[in-house]
């Protein structure tokens, strides 16, 4: 099943203009620059902005289809909003019961232990929302979502408004959760390195409208929509742990087109890890260099190339299926005549470990 | 001179005037509760002209308003008319219409700091409770009354002190009936007539205290006091 939408939304300057269809697991972020309509989307399908000819349908049910439009209290989603909304009048706990007691108990799938174990907000139950970091607001916000036992959950920049130190105490909260719950997620995300660690599907909006949607990696190796993040280009690689190299430090993690060496991460075996590379941490080379202090290098076809104008290309090259993107001068491209379908070495100076 | 005690007329009044301002803010505060919720929300384009009368009763002479009552209450007027095919007797000069004039004068008092607790909600906080599967009624009950609370302390207090006090709409349509609708600020008045400094100190005063108080509890629980704006 899928999560379709179609809504004709009218704010002010904003004219949203969005149809689509998303996997019904997973989680999919929805990215684009400020004021293209992310969050008027996210609020639309909770039905707080109103579009009575839209049409909304999560899995097998229908939201609204311009005939019938369930209210907000009626579909089962969970929301996290930019700030946490926490109830000021009650504590923690109170914050918490409140979404789950308003849940038939034959259709609770989540205690109000475990979201709270999920989310470490045990420690706060007695607490005053006023008393807490924002960090910890944002968490509580978080598992009183998830305890109304949703079938989507929509998070609208939940990490926005916290300071990089909340940010990191968040993250591996939202990573424990979307791993252990078999829930799809729409959240919205100016900020790459959160989307690249989280998502795996991506919707990019602009001006109001759909521009693209499919699998995180297609859609960052796209050279258009990549050339927009100019220095910021990269491109993600799931990998898994395959190993320990304790005399030199390293970990080795293999993907179907090879092995990367990366300094030592205390992870098990087997562990998932997602590669971010960035398009201007690859170099190419026309033959295998051995004599070269890089360690990760991998035989690559050329895939696609776009030139900015100026001084730089940017090329999507593929090791065995997966597509990462380079960023070179021009001058170079143009020396080593590199066009699509040449077979090239690519040489991974850098990448950051997505645990 | 002999220190003044209360004597029964004194004792009736005060009776009255307590009843009179109890029934007053109990009627305002389930009038006033819906009616300043709709102001809070609605984006109705007229909502000022209903504001506006709202609010009337803070800069209308008294008097003029309680000349109106009158005339409306009375036989002849249009709610006198409604009364009497009711088989009720003319409210004017009785205890019912003293606490109709005096709904009518205090409801700002009570309207206005309702309105601002819910303004001072927002939407926030209710369409969070939206999404946490609360209907609009539960909403209302559930979050926007208990965060509300400050205001429904100074809607009550503020009610039932300026119900305590009136004086000019009494005098238009309650006239000075002991035990029934003569109140405390009308037996200062006729205290102050006759002379009788030493009961009109003891009436005032204790008015006076009672004000005081009522006024301290709401500066003390409330630590944001919602101003009364004309």
């Amino acid at each position: 099943m899928t999560i379709e939408f179609n809504f004709h939304i009218q704010r002010g300057p904003l004219t949203l203009r969005v149809k689509a269809t998303l996997p019904d697991q997973g989680v999919t972020a929805l990215i684009g620059p400020s004021g293209c309509g992310k969050t008027t989307l996210l609020r639309a399908i909770a039905g707080l902005e109103k579009d009575p000819q839209g049409y909304c349908r999560v899995g097998p049910d229908v939201w609204q289809d311009g005939r019938h439009t369930l209210p907000t209290h009626r579909r089962p989603l969970g929301f996290v909003f930019q700030e946490p909304r926490l109830f000021s009048h009650l504590s923690v706990r109170g914050n918490l019961e409140y979404g789950l007691c308003r849940i038939p108990k034959n259709k609770r799938r989540i205690t109000l232990e475990e979201a709270s174990r999920l989310l470490g907000v045990e420690p706060l139950w007695s607490r005053d929302p006023s008393h807490l970091s924002g960090g910890e607001r944002q968490r509580v916000a978080v598992a009183r979502a998830l305890l109304t036992s949703p079938e989507l959950l929509l998070m609208d920049e939940p990490l926005s408004a916290l300071d990089p130190k909340g940010k990191q105490e968040i993250l591996p909260y939202l990573e424990r959760l979307f791993h252990t719950l078999a829930l799809p997620v729409l959240f919205v995300s100016h900020a790459t390195d959160e989307v690249a660690r989280l998502a795996e599907h991506l919707l990019v909006m602009h001006q109001g409208q759909i521009e693209a949607s499919g699998p995180i990696n297609t859609l960052l190796t796209r050279l258009d929509l990549a050339q927009r993040h100019g220095d910021q280009a990269e491109a993600v690689i799931k990998t898994q742990v395959a190993g320990h190299d304790p005399v030199h430090h390293l970990t080795l993690l293999d993907f179907s087109g090879g092995r990367f060496l990366v300094p030592l991460a205390h992870l098990p075996v087997g562990h998932p890890v997602r590669l971010r590379i960035l398009a201007r941490d690859v170099s190419l080379t026309l033959h295998h260099q051995t004599e070269t202090s890089i360690l990760n290098i991998f035989p690559a076809t050329i895939d696609a190339r776009t030139d900015d104008g100026l001084s730089q290309t940017l090329l999507r090259l593929r090791i065995a299926e997966h597509p990462i993107l380079a960023r070179l001068t021009r001058k170079s491209a143009s020396d080593l005549a590199l066009v699509p379908g040449k077979q090239v070495y690519a040489q991974i100076k850098a990448m950051a470990l997505l645990v | 001179m002999p220190f003044p005690i209360f004597g029964e007329p004194d004792l009736d009044a005060l009776q009255v005037t307590l009843q009179l301002a109890g029934l007053t803010t109990v009627i305002l505060l389930i009038l006033g509760t819906p009616l300043a919720w709709w102001l809070a929300q609605s984006r109705w384009r007229f909502k000022f002209f209903i504001e506006a009368v709202v609010a009337l009763p803070l800069v209308l002479p008294p008097t003029v308003l309680g000349f109106y009552l009158l005339i409306a209450l009375g036989p002849n007027g249009p709610l006198g008319q409604l009364t009497t095919s009711l088989g009720i007797t003319p409210l004017p000069f009785s205890f019912a219409g003293l606490v109709v004039g005096s709904v009518v004068y205090s409801l700002p008092f009570v309207v206005q700091p309702l309105q601002n607790a819910f303004v001072q909600i927002g939407q926030q906080p209710m369409e969070a409770a939206a999404t946490l599967r609360a209907s609009p009624w539960d909403r209302f009950f559930s979050i926007a009354l208990p965060m509300a609370r400050p205001g429904f302390l100074t809607a009550t207090v503020l009610g039932f002190a300026h119900s305590v006090g009136e004086f000019g709409v009494v005098l238009m349509i309650g006239g000075n009936i002991p035990q029934q609708t003569r109140v405390v600020s009308i037996a200062i008045y006729d205290h102050v007539e006759a002379m009788n400094y030493p009961q009109a100190h003891l009436l005032s005063g204790s008015l006076l205290a009672l004000s005081l108080a009522l006024m301290m509890t709401v500066y003390g629980l409330n630590r944001r006091f919602f101003m009364v704006k004309p």
